[in-house]
C-alpha cells in the first residue's frame, strides 16, 4: 500500500518527535522513521536542561521562546518526563566573573527574561554544597529540568494522537527529493521531508556542516536536596563555544530522584562510546572544586553521548538548498532538548508557508551555503568538513 | 602494601584462591582482589562446616605470599594494565582505613568473578526474609540467626541441596526443598555425580543432613505473603498448590556468570560466558577468565580452572597444558549441570502485571509489556537504571522476554565520584554525607 | 561464632553481636528491613552477596552502604530504611 504523506520525519528523538506534534497538529500527514525508536540518541544521554542561552541573540531568541514553550506544555507533560522549573544558578567564581553575572542580566533584560543576582551569601544558602568563597550567582528561575526520552515519549503520542505515524523498525538510507528510501527497499513519498537525525543527519546527508561533539555524564545514586538548582559555572560557554580541543565545564543538575547528573564535556574526534578517562578526570574535578561533597556520592554509571555541533553555534532548520522538500531540524549541539519546541514550530511554519513568531532566517541552513548553485562554501572548520 | 603485581586475580573465590595460590607458587608477584571481608567467595563462605578441600585450600591461600585486598572492589579498568579499585565502606570513616581507593597495575590479570543467583519475580518476592537460597546461606554465614527457624529452599541446582544442609547444620527447620526441574531432567545430571566420587559422596552427605525434609521435585514457590516481612508461601507441584507457614524463603534458580568486568575490558562472550581457550585466556591478550563466568560448572572445575590459568599466565605452558588436559572431562559437568538446570516455561506465568520486576526502581512487569527490548525498557520505565544495573532483573528479564542486557559502562560497581580523579587518595572528613 | 562482644546500634536500638557478623545481619537481628523502595515498601538483604543493593543502610552518617559486606565494628551507628527517596 502506497500512502501519501504530507511529511516524513527522519529521526525520532526530542526534535523530531516536536516536528512530528506541530505537523500533525496542523492537519499534515506525518509519518516519522526511526529505526531506534522514540528518545534514542542525544536525547536518550544528555542532560534534561531546558535553559536560555545568550551566547547570541539569535541563540537567545530561539531558546527563550522555547522555553516559553515548554513552561506552557509543562501542565500537560506526564509525572515521568520529570519537569521541575529548578531554576539555573550561573555561578560566579570571583569578582571578574561577578561583572560577567551583571552583563548576562542586562542581556536576559533585554530579552525579557527575569533573573535574580545573588551574592555570596545568598548563594550558600541557596546552595549549601557549593564551596565558601564563591562570589555569587546568576539566578534564572524560568529554566527548568526534565527527563528527556519520557518527554519525546509524550510529544511522539501526542502526534499519533493526532495522525501522526511511527515506523520503527527500519532504518533510512536515503531521504531527499519527495523519496524516503527504507532498509527494506520500502519508499515513501512526501512533498516534505524533514532531517532530525541529529549527530546522525550527515549519514543522510554527508554535505552537511555538522560533526559529532562528545560529551560525557556521571549519574549518582539517590542524595536528595544535595543540589536544588541546575547548577552551571560561567565557564561553560567559554567551554561550550570554544571551536576546537577538548574542555571540560562545571555542570551539575538534581533529577527529581534525588540523582544527580554530572557533566559537562566536550570533545571532537570521537567516535565511538569508550570513556576519556582524562577527560571524564578533567570533568569531575571541575565538578569537586565547585561541589566539595560531591566525590563522596557514589557514582552509579558514566556514559557517553554524541551532539550535533556546527561550525557557528546555532542549528540547522530550514530548507535545504538544492532540494525544495528538504528541511532540516538538527545541529542542536546541547540545547536540543531545550530548543525542540520552538524547532518544531519553526519547521511547521516552513511546511505550512507561515511566518514563524521569531524570525528563522538565523538557523537557516543556506548560510554555510555560497550561491544559489548549492555548492557548500569551505566550512569554518577548515580541512575537517565532517565527522 | 604494593600497587603493582605480575599477576592480580579478581575474586577470592575456589577459582580465584588457585590461581593465585598457583602463581605465587610460580614464584610470581600476586595480588588477589575480593569485595567480601573474607576469601572463599560463594561457596566457601567461611561460616561454619565446610568440606576438607576447602580448608586445606584456605590454608594454603593464607600462607601464600600474596598481597590480600579483602573488602576491596574493581570499578574500572581507566588504562591496559590498571585495575581501579574501592574500598567498600569507604565513607564511614573507620579506624582502620581512610584509604578509599587505588589503582592497582598489573602484568597479567585472572577474573574469577564468580556467579549469581537467578531470580524469578513472582508475588511477595520482594517481601522481607525472602532471599535467594545461596543468600540466605550467606547471611547466615554473616551471623543471621537460623537456629530453629522455619526455611523453604527452593528453585533450581545442586545448590539448594548445599544450602539446605548448610541451614539445617546451623539448626534450621528445613521445612521443604522444592526443585523445579522433573527427576526425568536431573537424571543425566545424577549419572555425572555418580560417575565422581567426590561429589557423589558430597551429594549424599547433603541428603543425609536435610534427610528429614521433603525433596519435592516439580515444585516452585507461586507466591510469598506477608505483612511486613514473609509469614507464608505458596508452593505448586502438579497443578496442587499449598501453603507453608515459615519464617525464610531461600529461593534462586541456578546461576549467571559475573560477566560485567570481563566485557568491559572487551572480552568476548558467547551465550553470556566469557570464552577462552584452552588455557583459560580470554580474547583480550593478558587476561585470563577461570571459574564459573567460563561456564557454571562448579568447585572441582574452578579450582582446576584456577590452577591452569596460574601456570598459564606464569609462562608455565606446558605444566598448564598438563593440568588442562583433564579439563576436557570435567566440561561434560557444565553441560550436565546447564541442561538438569533448565527453567520450566512455567515459571514465566508466576509474575503478574503488578509484580515488582526492577527492584531498585519499583518497575512492575505492567510496565514493561510491549517494550521492544532491554535498551527501550530501561530508557523509557527506568527498568535497569538503579544500583544493580540489571544484574537481578536481567536474568529475568532474559528468561522472560528473551532481552539481552545493554553494554556495560564503567563504574562495574557503584564507586565514588571521587574514584574518577584517579589515585589521588582523598582524605575523607569523618563527617560523610 | 565467638561471643557477641560488639556492641552497635541499629536504630538507636543496642545489638550484640559476634566478631565476623555482617552489619546486614545485625539489622535483621534489630529489626525487618534494611531499606525502603522507591515506591515505599519494606525490603531485607536478597542476594547475601553485595549485587541486589537491598542490604543498602546508612553507616555512621554514611548513606547507600551494602551491609552485607561490611562487618561490624563497636560502636557502629547504623540507619536503616532511611533511603528518603521518591517517584
Amino acid at each position: 500500500m502506497t500512502r501519501v504523506w504530507d511529511v516524513i520525519i527522519t529521526g525520532a528523538g526530542i526534535v523530531g518527535a516536536a516536528c512530528a506534534r506541530e505537523c500533525a497538529s496542523r492537519g499534515l500527514r506525518t509519518a516519522v522513521v526511526d529505526a531506534a525508536g522514540v528518545g534514542g540518541g542525544a536525547t536518550a544521554a544528555g542532560m534534561g536542561h531546558i535553559v536560555v542561552m545568550d551566547d547570541s541573540p539569535a541563540q537567545i531568541a530561539l531558546t527563550r521562546y522555547s522555553q516559553e514553550l515548554w513552561r506552557e506544555l509543562s501542565a500537560e507533560l506526564p509525572t515521568e518526563a520529570e519537569f521541575e522549573s529548578r531554576g539555573t544558578l550561573w555561578v560566579a567564581a570571583d569578582e571578574e566573573e561577578m561583572l560577567e553575572v551583571r552583563r548576562k542580566q542586562r542581556v536576559y533584560a533585554s530579552a525579557g527574561v527575569a533573573t535574580e543576582i545573588l551574592d555570596g551569601r545568598a548563594l550558600a544558602q541557596a546552595e549549601p554544597q557549593l564551596r565558601k568563597g564563591l562570589a555569587g550567582a546568576l539566578l534564572v528561575p524560568s529554566d527548568a529540568v526534565l527527563y528527556p526520552p519520557a518527554a519525546a515519549a509524550f510529544l511522539m503520542r501526542e502526534a499519533i494522537r493526532m495522525g501522526a505515524v511511527m515506523i520503527g523498525s527500519q532504518r533510512v538510507v536515503s531521504a531527499g527529493r519527495e523519496h524516503v528510501r527504507l532498509e527494506n527497499g520500502r519508499e515513501l513519498t512526501a512533498k516534505h521531508i524533514v532531517n532530525a537525525c541529529g549527530a546522525a543527519a550527515t549519514d543522510l546527508l554527508p554535505e552537511l556542516p555538522i560533526r559529532k561533539r562528545r560529551g560525557h555524564l556521571v549519574i549518582t545514586d539517590r542524595y536528595p536536596g544535595f543540589v536544588r538548582h541546575q547548577l552551571v559555572e560561567l565557564g561553560y560557554l567559554k567551554s561550550a563555544h570554544s571551536i576546537a580541543g577538548d574542555s571540560a565545564a562545571f555542570n551539575v543538575q538534581p533529577r527529581q530522584t534525588g540523582q544527580l547528573l554530572i557533566g559537562s564535556s566536550r570533545e571532537f574526534g570521537a567516535e565511538d562510546t569508550t570513556i576519556n578517562h582524562s577527560l571524564l578526570r578533567a570533568m569531575v574535578r571541575r565538578a569537586q572544586s565547585y561541589l566539595p561533597g560531591i566525590g563522596n556520592l557514589q557514582a552509579i554509571r558514566v556514559w557517553t553521548g554524541f551532539r550535533a555541533a556546527t561550525p557557528d553555534k546555532l542549528p540547522l532548520i530550514g530548507p535545504w538548498p538544492g532540494d525544495a522538500s528538504l528541511c532540516l531540524a538538527t545541529g542542536h549541539e546541547g540545547l536540543g532538548i531545550t530548543t525542540s519546541l520552538a524547532t518544531g514550530k519553526l519547521v511547521a511554519a516552513e511546511i505550512m508557508g507561515e511566518i514563524p513568531r521569531i524570525p528563522a532566517e538565523p538557523y537557516w541552513p543556506a548560510r554555510f551555503l555560497e550561491g544559489s548553485d548549492g555548492v557548500p562554501a569551505p566550512t569554518l572548520y577548515g580541512q575537517a568538513a565532517h565527522g | 602494601m604494593s600497587d603493582a603485581f605480575d599477576i592480580l586475580v579478581v575474586g577470592a573465590g575456589p577459582a580465584g584462591i588457585a590461581a593465585a595460590v598457583t602463581a605465587a607458587e610460580c614464584g610470581l608477584r600476586v595480588g588477589v582482589v575480593d569485595d567480601n571481608p573474607a576469601p572463599g567467595g560463594q561457596i566457601w563462605r567461611s561460616g561454619a562446616h565446610l568440606p576438607a578441600a576447602a580448608q586445606r585450600w584456605k590454608a594454603r591461600f593464607e600462607a601464600a605470599p600474596v598481597t590480600r585486598l579483602l573488602g576491596w572492589r574493581i570499578v574500572d579498568c581507566p588504562e591496559p594494565g590498571i585495575a581501579r579499585a574501592q574500598c567498600n565502606g569507604a565513607e564511614i570513616g573507620r579506624d582502620s582505613t581512610t584509604e578509599i581507593g587505588r589503582d592497582l597495575h598489573y602484568g597479567q590479570l585472572i577474573l574469577a568473578t564468580g556467579a549469581r543467583e537467578r531470580f524469578l519475580p513472582f508475588p511477595g518476592w520482594t517481601l522481607p526474609n525472602v532471599m535467594g537460597a545461596g543468600g540466605l546461606d550467606a547471611m547466615a554465614r554473616g551471623g543471621l540467626p537460623i537456629a530453629g527457624k522455619r526455611v523453604v529452599v527452593a528453585g533450581t541446582g545442586p545448590l539448594l541441596l548445599a544450602v539446605a544442609a548448610h541451614l539445617a547444620a546451623g539448626g534450621a527447620k528445613i521445612c521443604a526443598i522444592c526443585e523445579q526441574a522433573s527427576f526425568g531432567q536431573m537424571a543425566p545430571l545424577m549419572l555425572q555425580v555418580l560417575r565422581q566420587p567426590g561429589k557423589l559422596w558430597q551429594g549424599v552427605r547433603y541428603r543425609f543432613a536435610t534427610k528429614t525434609s521433603r525433596y519435592l521435585t516439580r515444585c516452585w514457590p507461586v507466591a510469598a505473603e506477608g505483612d511486613q516481612r514473609l509469614q507464608t508461601v505458596t508452593l505448586q507441584r502438579d497443578g496442587r498448590q499449598w501453603q507453608v507457614e515459615c519464617d525464610y524463603l531461600a529461593c534462586g534458580f541456578h546461576l549467571v556468570p559475573n560477566t560485567e568486568l570481563a566485557a568491559l575490558l572487551g572480552c568476548r562472550l558467547e551465550k553470556g560466558f566469557v570464552v577462552t581457550d584452552e588455557l583459560m585466556q580470554t580474547s583480550a591478550p593478558g587476561i585470563w577468565c577461570v571459574g564459573e563466568p567460563t561456564g557454571i560448572g562448579g568447585v572441582e572445575l574452578s579450582l582446576l580452572e584456577g590452577q591452569i590459568a596460574g601456570l598459564a599466565a606464569a609462562g608455565k605452558t606446558d605444566a598448564a597444558r598438563k593440568a588442562g588436559a583433564s579439563r576436557r572431562g570435567a566440561l561434560g559437568f557444565v553441560r550436565a549441570l546447564e541442561r538438569a538446570c533448565r527453567l520450566n516455561p512455567q515459571l514465566r506465568d508466576l509474575v503478574r502485571h503488578e509484580t515488582i520486576v526492577c527492584r531498585c526502581e519499583d518497575v512492575p512487569l505492567g510496565a514493561l509489556l510491549g517494550r521492544t527490548g532491554w535498551r527501550d525498557a530501561k530508557l523509557h520505565t527506568r527498568c535497569g537504571m538503579g544500583p544493580c544495573q540489571g544484574r537481578i532483573c536481567g536474568g529475568a528479564l532474559e528468561f522472560l522476554f528473551g532481552w539481552h542486557a545493554d553494554s556495560v559502562r564503567p563504574p562495574v560497581f557503584p564507586a565514588l565520584v571521587s574514584s574518577f580523579l584517579g589515585p589521588e587518595t582523598l582524605d575523607l572528613p569523618k563527617e560523610a554525607v | 561464632m565467638a561471643e557477641p562482644n560488639i556492641t552497635l546500634t541499629v536504630d538507636e536500638v543496642v545489638v550484640r553481636v559476634a566478631p565476623g557478623t555482617t552489619v546486614a545481619a545485625a539489622a535483621l537481628m534489630a529489626g525487618t528491613q534494611t531499606r525502603v523502595s522507591v515506591s515505599g515498601e519494606p525490603r531485607a538483604p536478597l542476594c547475601g552477596m553485595g549485587i541486589c543493593f537491598e542490604c543498602r543502610v546508612t553507616i555512621n552518617g554514611a548513606l547507600h552502604q551494602r551491609s552485607c559486606q561490611i562487618l561490624c565494628e563497636p560502636g557502629m551507628r547504623v540507619t536503616t530504611a532511611e533511603e528518603r527517596s521518591r517517584r
